[in-house]
């Protein structure tokens, strides 16, 4: 069972590597990945640097190329992949059929990973990426319980990687422009979602209210803090009453699912959170690596000590069990 | 330029359903038109009986019938519809997931708007192997259309002209999940919102639409006004997605403003006859927020709220 973490910044990498991950995943510093986020990311020569840290530590580098390619500017992902291979990752993460199809053929000795946003989810679709361009393992999109994730891994002829901690898309990965629809920047375009750019608070009578590309999201009493407005966990009304009608403010924990997950038979557990500082990140790997140590040596799994990281957030194993839906 | 009419997306009752598609192929100027379940599998077996009058119908009228598959494929049923789809000898079928490729052996197919056809070298991937027309998704700028139309004169482009605007595809039902109940237990509630249920702010200014697990935009997408730089971007077609209001009244009034028969800015303020009370919006066509209506220049006219 391989730990997946995230690198928002060479020192993240730093601290995941020393914290016990076998591998890392990153981006460059342009809308080529799904966090182009200010501030976050690395050049060309801190990925070289970043690769060549990890591989003294025996640690692997993935590198997250997953946005979708804006027509007539291909050649900016192409040079991605080309630099990313010629840095020597250890596995290129894709999303776009187009970056999926040029890094097979112009790189064929590369390891190809499907992202989670291109949205896999059955046994068809995976065989699809197989066959075309060789891939050898798919991040599955978190659409799907352990069940059904246990059916897809007996039937591909790759490894399946799932996301266990973080943050929690509720919507198919790479399909929702919900974003794009409020602010105009999208994860499938610019490799964002609910862009803090866009992001607003204000009091009114007494609370504060976060908008998102000036539309409402939630609306916060005194006593309650006022969380991060992304789009598809706010509080909005339908004719059935006012709420959280997608999501809660939650995160994603599926500690507790590792078992369950590894009988599946999957191959790799990843965190989610390029955004996150090297504290965060060491403090989350290093309960992952207790959590798996313990399982392998057959210990009922430690308390994890997680709770802390998700910031007073509830959280979640969502999909992963069918009642979720 | 063509107009064709995607599949209903809302989980109308098959009656309904049947006798909307037996006016289009009577009354609409529409060339092509897309059948089938899109959104939900559990949905489909309602459908199921009818097709086959409706395409017979829609054939004998002279249009073009396309079959779409689902968007999003995850359970062992919604494999099978779709393999079964992807294999029926007569159907010519609209992809919506890439799933579909794995099975369909060679035939030639048509792109749906949630397959992500974002630039040139994706959309000639999908030529090699058999696409003869794409939709490209709806939050695609117009730069973006231009250039893979130019690309690929071989292959029909279309764009999203009309219509709730399909943002989302969940695992999770949150028609369900508004009435509390679970996906496995969801009473087809659904059927209730012919139009999807109305999403608000808590200040009350609209803002999506849901329809069971897909969420769509509070506003319409109305591209008439577009329709000259549409022509110049070298789109083949505009897809309008039906909404529960007269949609053959909307093919004529797109059709005549294709044709040049009605100005472009009349023929919209006519469509807020035909579809009242929901703002229109071309915002991502003008690389804006999606919410957001612009003039044919760039220049913001203001929302329509």
């Amino acid at each position: 069972m391989e730990l997946i973490c995230p690198a928002g910044t060479p020192a993240s990498l730093e601290a995941a590597v020393e914290a016990g991950a076998d591998a890392v995943y990153c981006g460059f510093r342009d809308e080529t990945n799904a966090r182009n986020f200010p501030g976050l990311n690395f050049s060309r020569d801190e990925l070289r640097k970043g690769i060549a840290f990890a591989h003294r530590h025996g640690v692997k580098v993935l590198v997250a190329i997953n946005t979708f390619a804006r027509a007539g500017a291909f050649g900016l992902w192409q040079a991605a992949i080309d630099d990313a291979a010629a840095a020597g990752a250890d596995a290129l993460i894709l999303a776009d059929l187009a970056t999926l199809d040029y890094a097979a053929r112009r790189h064929p000795g590369q390891r190809l990973h499907v992202s989670v946003q291109a949205g896999a989810a059955n046994p068809d679709a995976i065989r699809f990426y197989v066959e075309n361009f060789g891939v050898r393992r798919i991040v599955l999109p978190r659409v799907l319980s352990v069940m059904e994730i246990a059916s897809i891994v007996r039937e591909s002829a790759c490894e399946t990687e799932v996301f266990v901690f973080g943050g929690l898309c509720v919507m198919e990965e790479g399909r929702c422009s919900l974003s794009s629809y409020a602010t105009g920047q999208s994860p499938n375009m610019n490799g964002v979602c609910s862009p803090a750019s866009h992001v607003a608070y204000a009091e009114r009578d007494g609370r504060v209210v976060s908008t998102l590309g000036g539309f409402t999201i939630n609306s916060f009493g005194k006593d309650e803090p006022a969380g991060y407005p992304t789009l598809c966990k706010g509080r909005f009304t339908t004719p059935k009453g006012s709420g959280y009608i997608f999501e809660e403010p939650v995160s994603l924990d599926a500690a507790l699912m590792l078992p369950a997950l590894r009988d599946a038979g999957v191959t790799a557990f990843k965190i989610e959170g390029r955004q996150r500082g090297r504290a965060y990140i060491a403090g989350v790997v290093r309960s992952f690596r207790n959590i798996l140590a313990a399982i392998d040596e057959g210990r009922s799994a430690p308390p994890a000590g997680l709770a802390a990281m998700t910031e007073g957030q509830m959280s979640t194993v969502g999909a992963y069990r069918k009642g979720w839906r | 330029m063509q107009l064709t009419l995607g599949p209903v997306l809302y989980h109308w009752s098959p009656e309904r359903w049947r006798d909307f598609h037996y006016r289009i192929a009577d009354e609409a100027p529409v060339s092509t038109v897309v059948v089938g379940e899109a959104v939900c599998s559990k949905r489909a077996p309602f459908k199921q009986d009818h097709i086959p009058a409706v395409v017979e119908r829609l054939e004998a009228a002279g249009k073009r019938v396309l079959h779409a598959s689902l968007i999003l494929v995850s359970l062992p049923r919604e494999r099978r519809q779709t393999g079964e789809l992807m294999q029926a000898d007569e159907a010519e079928v609209e992809i919506n997931d890439l799933t579909c490729l794995a099975t369909l052996a060679g035939k030639s197919f048509a792109v749906g708007p949630f397959v992500n056809v974002y630039n040139e070298a994706t959309a000639g991937f999908l030529a090699e192997r058999g696409a003869m027309r794409i939709c490209l998704p709806p939050e695609l700028p117009l730069s973006a259309v231009a250039t893979i139309s130019a690309a690929l004169p071989q292959v029909a482009t279309e764009v999203f002209a009309f219509g709730k605007v399909p943002l989302a595809i969940s695992a999770r039902c949150y028609h369900a999940r508004a009435h509390n109940l679970t996906k496995d237990n969801c009473r087809f509630v659904c059927e209730q919102d012919p139009d999807g249920m109305p999403v608000k702010t808590l200040e009350g200014a609209g803002f999506l639409s849901v329809n069971g697990v897909q969420t769509l935009s509070h506003s319409c997408a109305s591209l008439l006004r577009d329709i000259p730089a549409l022509r110049r971007a070298g789109v083949a077609s505009l897809r309008l997605s039906p909404q529960n209001c007269d949609m053959v009244a909307v093919a004529r009034l797109f059709r005549d403003v294709v044709d040049g028969l009605l100005d472009p800015e009349e023929g919209e303020r006519r469509l807020g006859g035909i579809y009242p009370d929901v703002p229109f919006a071309n915002g991502f066509l003008h690389a804006a927020p999606g919410h957001v209506r612009t003039g044919e220049g760039g220049g913001s006219l203001g929302e329509l709220r």
